[in-house]
């Protein structure tokens, strides 16, 4: 089973924007409430889509820069990436079914 | 898909054993301890908890007036105390959206929830509300880049920053009071000439140095096209407007009851909360109760919530017993 990864500002160009495959990344913090709804809702995803869906996490607290450089304001949001490039933008949680429509057209 | 009428005839059965005696929708107070009470009475509910589990207790800090927390006790851990204790005694959890429910033609009732069918004999119906927005053009863009109706969310992203927090309320005096640890200035905007807010948390607010009031006035416009950089401010009495810089801008305008799943089949009053024969949790249809802020526009406490579910699960026992021959 296949589960998201943490990812860190230092480890953001390797493994997001030069991902083969595209990628969710989960802005979260521990203090947030509606990220812990998310949290589990992003680890069914990661373990259903993967390798056509490469799954991480991204502390807010230990990472502010990614954060403020791509204009996150809102936590929980989570950014689909394609070739390097946002592709997709959806604040505030949602359920499984909804969040994977919404992923959907972006798999590999 | 609400309006669809069922003739009884070609209805979909399930089979008996597949018949639930209690589903709950929404994970609130009012929700988990219906959960409680039911699982209790070895009912084994299931609750089904959106994505908004835990409901809008998840989205505050200190809890000061739920009795029995002497010292106070966070938002998301009392929800997360009170769902380890309707698990205890067999409350099964199931994380998903409904996306319709089938209330026509009596029980059981379908359920169904992120495409999989539930059945039951009595449904809780306890979704909450949610947050209303301002409703101005440009809303649903800012959301997240600057606009947000969670301070303990989304506060950490003001630091140093400037903040306007709209409403009068409770939840417009804790936000501002909130936001004020991160928030370089917070102006409370309410369009009336005083705060419908209680008086501790209005003392607090009026206390706190980086907080200013902007009285009998609203916003009329957004400003920003990649983030919020201001306001148009509108004085309610002179009808002037001018701009208000500002980094962010926290909505707590009250809320909406979470009833659209149930238009046209239950009976709701103008405001969209259900009905109830009150003092039971009773709605228009025989087998369904509902409890805690989709049908309470007064009080909307945690407290007043958590002792509606009780009577809810009261009462849908009680229909359980007297119905258990028909079955």
């Amino acid at each position: 089973m296949s589960s998201a990864k943490v990812v860190t500002d230092q480890e953001w160009d390797a493994e997001v924007l030069k991902s083969e495959t595209p990628v969710l990344v989960d802005f979260w913090a521990a203090w947030c409430g509606p990220c812990r709804m998310v949290g589990p809702v992003v680890e069914e995803i990661a373990s259903e889509k993967a390798g056509a869906l490469k799954v991480l996490k991204l502390d807010v607290d230990e990472n502010p820069d990614t954060a403020r450089k791509y204009g996150v304001m809102s936590i929980p949001t989570l950014l689909v990436f394609s070739g390097g490039d946002e592709v997709k933008r959806i604040v505030g949680a949602r359920g499984k079914t909804q969040l994977l429509g919404e992923v959907e057209p972006f798999l590999a | 898909m609400a309006d669809e009428t069922t003739s009884g005839l070609g209805r979909e059965q399930p089979a008996p054993e597949r018949v639930r005696d209690v589903i709950i929708v929404g994970s609130g107070p009012s929700g988990l301890t219906a959960a409680l009470y039911t699982a209790r009475s070895d009912l084994a509910p299931l609750v089904i908890e959106g994505r908004r589990a835990g409901g809008q207790l998840m989205l505050t800090t200190e809890v000061e007036n739920f009795p029995g927390f002497p010292k106070g006790r966070l938002g998301p851990e009392l929800m997360h105390d009170m769902r380890l204790q309707a698990e205890r005694f067999g409350t099964e959890y199931l994380t998903a959206d409904v996306d319709e429910v089938d209330l026509a033609g009596g029980a059981p009732f379908r359920i169904t929830a992120d495409g999989v069918d539930h059945w039951t004999r009595t449904l809780i119906i306890s979704t909450g509300a949610t947050a209303r927005w301002l409703g101005l053009p440009g809303e649903e863009r800012l959301i997240g880049r600057g606009l947000s109706s969670c301070a303990t969310c989304d506060g950490f992203f003001f630091r140093n920053r400037e903040i306007v927090v709209v409403g009068g309320g409770d939840s417009a005096m804790e936000e501002a009071t909130f936001l004020t640890k991160f928030a370089s200035r917070v102006t409370v905007v309410h369009r009336r000439s005083e705060l419908r807010a209680s008086r501790i948390m209005q003392e607090r607010a009026f206390k706190n140095d980086k907080i200013s009031f902007r009285f009998d006035a609203k916003v009329v416009e957004l400003l920003g096209d990649e983030s919020v950089t201001g306001v148009v401010l509108e004085d309610i009495k002179t009808g002037e407007r001018e701009e208000f810089r500002t980094d962010g801008v926290f909505v707590a305008v009250g809320h909406d009851p979470a009833t659209a799943l149930f238009r046209g089949q239950l009976e709701l009053d103008d405001g969209g909360y259900i009905v109830v024969e009150e003092p039971s949790t009773r709605t228009s249809v025989l087998g369904v109760f509902a409890a805690g802020d989709v049908v309470d526009r007064q009080y909307r406490q945690a407290i007043t919530a958590a002792g509606m579910g009780c009577k809810a699960a009261l009462d849908a026992e009680h229909h359980l017993g007297i119905d258990a021959e028909n079955w």
